[in-house]
């Protein structure tokens, strides 16, 4: 065995990763299912060993402006909750999307509405990837569906969000955040220095020097001419995003008469499910998205040009089938399957829904 | 290989420390591993349970529909999980949990008195390790010296000088455990 595996929580993963990324900071109010983020954190200490601050805020709302003012400074900060806790966090959300600011908030979904359950969920796709809280934004939105995931994901969502200067999030759920699997943990970068963090975001607001003006970090432009270049200017962004940062994952989808698109934990349900159809001679690919927003769209499309039925499997009342069914603009069938509040789905369930509802 | 396990019983039994144990050793043997527990309000004193898979190959999902592997250390868990082991099957119960014994006829069952043992070894917290043994007499899918490997990763340091009893207890269920016809 190599040394380097590690057997270990999705939330403890994200954990780890964090500090092996380089993080500056992590702002975080306990919920479950996502605790072991904090808790391994503050077991590990970090602020001994890189001096990645680490604090449990007052609340939810508290860490999303601690947040805030960490990534003003052009440090790599972030957060974590649950779904309710998450609520709480959307009006920070929108400010820094609206300032332009990178950092990294998870997601770790139960079920809703209200304080729900503490059981495994997604629907919370439609705030993570239609904006969440006020304005016209959008998330850079991962969707792990590993233990591993969990892990490479920090640092993907981290240089995401410094790329495009706009918050990225992880989206996963009580079963990816509770299950341990094998991980094999990032390497560790250094922390940024103040040298590397001013040259690196010219923005940020660390002191002004006498050869520039002063950095001006706020959502607020009274004057609606401003508002809406910089409304384009965001919406041009989001169209790069768009255009570059498209990620998902094909299985046994040539070939396929049917499609499962399915993301996060219920991705990993249905690979058991197409094995399970494979088996009684019926050909179902799954495309699993990676990146929710931006949706792969055009991946789904091509697969509607040669199965006889799609079916977006989630745990939800059908989120995610809305972008299934514009991506495929009414090519071929689409259905959903989804349980609700927590309850998970076995793999021979999502098989049975798929006959009944495409065959 | 492949072997797809659920183990239940009531919170504070062990149940998710014996599956842990059981996905180290597993980890030792360079095998696949998931491990799923039971985070719910169940933890905390009702029903617990934990899913573990142990594979040759990559593993797809974490929640199944049916387990090649039972191990039922409470009523309630029994009549949850009877019906979900495959067809040639084993399902191992705990004799003082169980007062309505399975009564499938297309899976093995077999019947550990690891209660009974932990009390003759004066040490309840035993019951998960005997348990554990007497899985791996029926399922040697690890090695011994991988579940040794296995305690030591699973085990806080301060527990350390715990395994030989743990061992022991292992063993013990090795040799109790015993057919159901």
């Amino acid at each position: 065995m190599k040394e380097d595996i590690k057997l270990m929580k999705g939330n403890e993963a994200i954990a780890h990763a964090a500090i092996r990324y380089g993080a500056d900071g992590y702002f975080g109010y306990p919920i479950t299912p996502q605790s072991e983020v904090m808790e391994t954190l503050m077991a590990e200490q970090p602020w001994t060993t890189t001096g990645m601050v680490v604090l449990q805020a007052e609340s939810e709302v508290a860490a999303i402006n601690m947040v805030y003012g960490g990534a003003s400074c052009g440090k790599a900060v972030m957060t974590s909750s649950s779904s309710p806790g998450v609520s709480l966090k959307q009006e920070g959300i929108s400010y820094l999307a609206g300032a332009e600011l990178p950092c990294l908030i998870v997601n770790v979904m139960r079920g809703g509405p209200g304080l729900g359950t503490i059981q495994p969920s997604q629907a919370d796709y439609f705030q993570a990837t239609k904006g969440g809280g006020h304005g016209d934004y959008h998330l850079i939105t991962l969707a792990p569906a590993s233990v591993q995931e969990m892990a490479d994901f920090v640092a993907l969502g981290f240089d995401l969000a410094f790329k495009y200067r706009n918050p990225a999030i992880i989206l996963a759920d009580g079963i990816i955040g509770q299950m341990m699997e094998k991980v094999v943990l990032p390497p560790f970068r250094k922390r940024r220095t103040e040298e590397e963090i001013r040259e690196q975001n010219p923005w940020a607001a660390l002191g002004k020097p006498k050869d520039r003006k002063r950095n001006v970090v706020t959502s607020l432009e009274l004057d609606p001419a401003i508002m809406e270049q910089n409304n384009i200017r965001f919406q041009a962004t989001y169209k790069r995003i768009s255009e570059n940062e498209v990620r998902f994952e094909e299985i046994n989808c040539e070939n396929a008469d049917y499609l499962i698109v399915a993301f996060g934990s219920m991705a990993r349900i249905c690979q058991k499910t197409i094995e399970l159809a494979a088996e009684e001679g019926i050909k179902v690919g799954l495309l699993r998205p990676i990146t929710l927003w931006p949706f792969p769209s055009e991946a789904v499309a091509r697969q509607a040009d040669h199965v006889k039925g799609i079916l977006s499997a989630e745990l939800n009342a059908g989120q995610m089938v809305e972008d299934v069914r514009l991506a495929v603009n009414g090519k071929v069938r689409v259905e959903h399957f989804g349980r609700l509040g927590g309850i998970v789905p076995t793999p021979d369930e999502v098989l049975a829904a798929l006959k009944e509802k495409l065959m | 290989m492949k072997e797809e396990i659920i183990i239940a019983g009531f919170g504070g039994q062990g149940v998710l420390s014996m599956g842990k144990i059981l996905a180290y050793s597993g980890l030792m043997e360079d095998k696949e591993v998931t491990w799923m527990p039971s985070y719910g309000p169940e933890q905390r004193g009702g029903t617990a349970n934990v899913t573990v898979i142990l594979s040759d190959e990559r593993i797809s999902s974490p929640v199944l529909n049916s387990f090649d592997v039972a191990v039922i250390l409470n009523q309630p868990s029994l009549e949850k999980f009877e019906s979900k082991v495959k067809p040639g099957g084993i399902l191992i119960y705990d004799g003082y949990g169980i007062h309505h014994p399975p009564t499938r006829k297309d899976i093995n069952v077999y019947c550990i008195d690891a209660m009974e043992a932990a009390i003759e070894m004066n040490n309840t917290k035993a019951l998960n390790m005997i348990v554990l043994g007497g899985l791996l007499k029926l399922k040697p899918m690890v090695s011994m010296e991988n579940v040794v490997k296995g305690l030591k990763k699973s085990l806080p340091e301060r527990h350390h000088n715990l395994i030989p009893l743990n061992e022991k207890a292992i063993l013990k269920g090795m040799e109790i455990i015993r057919k159901v016809e």
